[in-house]
């Protein structure tokens, strides 16, 4: 047993409004750069679509994430033996084109241009070559399914989905949509760390967030591609990679990240996980369809005396026990089966988890009123009628299973009905429990997921231990030294080459 | 005068400058280590040129200095001409390689708008060294037969007196002028590589087939 500690997340998509507020915060902080500029360590997709960049769940292209060959867990980009081949050039990096070429406006041309019959335009400029462009894609193109023949119809999860479903998902009348805010995972088997030629990328001991230190980076974009959900990034100007660090100075002093402080919608949760390292390599080899119980096994219980005494053999303080005792992510992921990670199929256990989107209700309406139900079958009915097939949330976090998705989205339903009938009163409270209770679950659990989804307060949300992690350091070695070290704050200035 | 300069100054010059500023550098810059990828704004030719650039060159360098270390060998080996022919067509057709690729990346620098803006003056100084260098080994491989033969007898011995720090120039005086450029170009090469992106060839990741998949950094521990 080797339990570490792990800053983990849940994302709710139900309350997700797409807001795009969380994306802002985080260019505005982080990526506002030279080389950055195209960079979203957040960024907020529609779903069905494409997501950026272009298609990123096509694996069959990108080579992203683990697979079992050989009874051996190996990165499907390369295997060891044939991984200096691809050095000089690297087959399945996407490129430029596959997320956007940055562009800004040339506003000064609104003041200073010259006396003319017609109103002066601002001409798109591109922020790598400063020339004039056709704005052909940027981040976001597809929002809101803009442009869905092009884009929602290249969802590579559709594939999951018959002909007629996806006939029926396309056209205009029944068309459904979620939003999915996607973040780096920081997983517990990082495919990116695995795959960095140089070694610069590490996973912190103490928390679990993934960084890449910029001066042993040697862009060799291996990281690029060998992360599934392409959340680590090329910097065209410096050369080196760049990947969200989850905001971690704020972090270590107890603050939820900028993304996560700004969200509108609140739908995001920060807690510790505790897991076990030992176990990681034998959960990534279980087949696809074990991998949800495979990867929740991995979390284990903070209550259980031998993990907090294997936890504080490694060191992890008794501020983050108690923080893992009350976690918020702990209680939706394992307490609960609500959350669930996005494409565990790609095997790098990450730490950030949806709560599926339930989409809008679609009880039976009679005159115009809509009919409340009056029976279990017809509370969990609207599974099955939904516009959004099950097989596509399965295929999205399932790893193809329907089980996990279903049992997660008839709780939530089974919630809302038993709300419905202690709130409201329309609805009999025994056809209500009934549904509580096949959906494995009762009235204390129902009113616990209640309150935290929705009268969830600052702290209810984000239960972050401070890490005092800069005390620690200054025992041990010059702080300054230590901070370059972290891939963060060294003081020089980030330009390319000598 | 002018030979000492050349073929003794010179290359002790380049050669300990490469040396103490790749190591500065290594230790002070250490962020200015990069193979400066442009993959990322250009892949497509990037393939043609890199690729077939780095294979052939690959090939042709370990050549030569297989030859600096084991001369004697290339001799022996020498001995049929049959085995003579296949060496030196092996390492004409790879210089060959080398030359398109090394063309392809100096096109590529000059006609990809993006490309473009991540070049600086030094990239293209190196690319048109490097071209130069490809280009009058393969002069010479031709017009002079055969280059695995002299080179074990005269360039190889040169080469060592100058690590041996008894340097005797006196041993290539009887080569032709095209070949003592490609000397002067080869040592421009070396003097380059610190200053250039040259340096990601200091710090090729063979240390990948030897580390543990998971990198895991405490803060208390240290690297485990």
């Amino acid at each position: 047993m080797d339990i570490r500690s792990q800053v983990a997340m849940v994302f709710h998509l139900d309350k997700c409004i797409g807001c795009h507020t969380c994306s802002i915060a985080c260019k505005n902080v982080w990526t506002d750069r030279k080389g950055a500029d195209y960079m979203w360590w957040n960024n907020v997709e529609t779903k069905p679509g494409t997501g950026y960049p272009t298609q990123w769940e096509n694996q069959e292209e990108y080579k992203g994430g683990w697979v079992v060959k050989d009874g051996k867990l190996q990165l499907r980009l390369t295997s060891k033996g044939k991984f200096l081949q691809k050095i000089f050039h690297q087959p399945s990096l996407p490129t430029m084109d596959e997320y956007y070429e940055p562009w800004t406006y040339r506003y000064e041309d609104l003041f200073n241009g010259p006396e003319q019959d017609d109103q002066p335009t601002a001409i798109p400029v591109s922020k790598v070559t400063g020339q004039y462009i056709d704005i052909e894609a940027g981040p976001n193109w597809d929002d809101d399914l803009g442009g869905s023949p092009l884009y929602a119809r290249n969802d590579v999860n559709l594939s999951a989905l018959s002909e007629e479903q996806r006939l029926q998902l396309l056209s205009i009348e029944t068309l459904v949509m979620f939003y999915l805010p996607r973040i780096c995972n920081h997983c517990a088997n990082p495919a990116c760390v695995a795959a960095c030629p140089s070694g610069a990328i590490y996973k912190r001991g103490e928390d679990g967030i993934v960084l890449i230190n910029q001066n042993v980076c040697r862009g060799w974009r291996y990281c690029v591609s060998a992360c599934p959900y392409k959340k680590v990034f090329y910097n065209w100007s410096t050369g080196k990679s760049e990947k969200c660090l989850l905001c971690y100075p704020r972090v270590e002093t107890g603050q939820a990240p900028a993304c996560f402080h700004s969200c509108v919608g609140r739908i995001r949760y920060m807690g510790v996980l505790l897991y076990d390292a030992d176990k990681i390599e034998a959960a990534g080899l279980r087949p696809d369809a074990e991998l949800v119980t495979a990867h929740r096994d991995l979390l284990v219980d903070p209550n259980d005396p031998a993990v907090i005494e294997s936890a504080r053999k490694n060191g992890v303080s008794e501020q983050v026990l108690k923080a893992a005792r009350q976690s918020p992510v702990y209680r939706f992921v394992k307490d609960w089966g609500l959350a669930l990670a996005p494409h565990p199929e790609y095997r790098t256990f990450p730490s950030l988890f949806y709560v599926p989107a339930l989409g809008p209700v679609t009880y039976s309406v009679e005159d115009g009123v809509a009919l409340n139900p009056t029976s279990t079958e017809e509370i969990f009915a609207p599974l099955d009628q939904a516009r959004l097939p099950m097989s596509y949330l399965a295929s999205l976090f399932g790893a193809g299973q329907e089980a996990p998705v279903r049992y997660a989205m008839k709780k939530m339903l089974a919630i809302r009905t038993w709300k419905r009938a202690t709130e409201v009163g329309d609805v009999d409270l025994k056809v209500a429990l009934a549904g509580l209770r096949e959906a494995d679950c009762d009235p204390e659990q129902a009113e616990a997921i209640y309150r935290l989804t929705s009268l969830c307060g600052f702290e209810d949300r984000f239960v972050i231990p401070a890490s005092h992690r800069e005390q620690a350091v200054e025992v041990l070695t010059n702080p300054l030294e230590r901070k370059g070290a972290a891939g963060f704050g060294f003081r020089e200035a980030p330009q390319r080459g000598f | 005068m002018l030979t000492n300069f050349l073929f003794v100054g010179f290359p002790y010059v380049a050669l300990v400058l490469a040396i103490v500023v790749s190591i500065l550098r290594f230790t002070w810059r250490p962020f200015s280590y990069s193979s400066l990828s442009s993959q990322f704004l250009e892949s497509e030719s990037l393939f043609w040129g890199s690729g077939l650039w780095h294979w052939g060159i690959l090939w042709v360098l370990s050549g030569h200095l297989f030859a600096f270390f084991l001369p004697e060998a290339i001799l022996a080996w020498n001995a049929r001409p049959l085995r003579l022919y296949l060496l030196e067509i092996t390492g004409l057709s790879m210089a060959l390689l080398a030359l398109v690729g090394v063309v392809a990346l100096l096109v590529r620098r000059f006609t990809d708008r993006r490309v473009k803006v991540v070049t600086s003056p030094l990239d293209l100084v190196l690319l048109v060294v490097l071209l130069y260098q490809v280009a009058s080994g393969i002069d010479v491989a031709i017009r002079y037969r055969w280059g695995s033969a002299w080179f074990s007898t005269n360039a190889a011995p040169y080469l060592w007196s100058l690590i041996k720090l008894a340097p005797r120039p006196e041993l290539i005086a009887p080569l032709p002028w095209m070949v003592k450029l490609h000397f002067l170009s080869g040592f421009t090469v070396i003097l380059l590589l610190p200053f250039t992106r040259l340096v990601h060839f200091l710090v090729v990741p063979i240390w990948y087939y030897w580390r543990r998949p998971q990198v895991v950094i405490w803060n208390r521990k240290g690297l485990r």
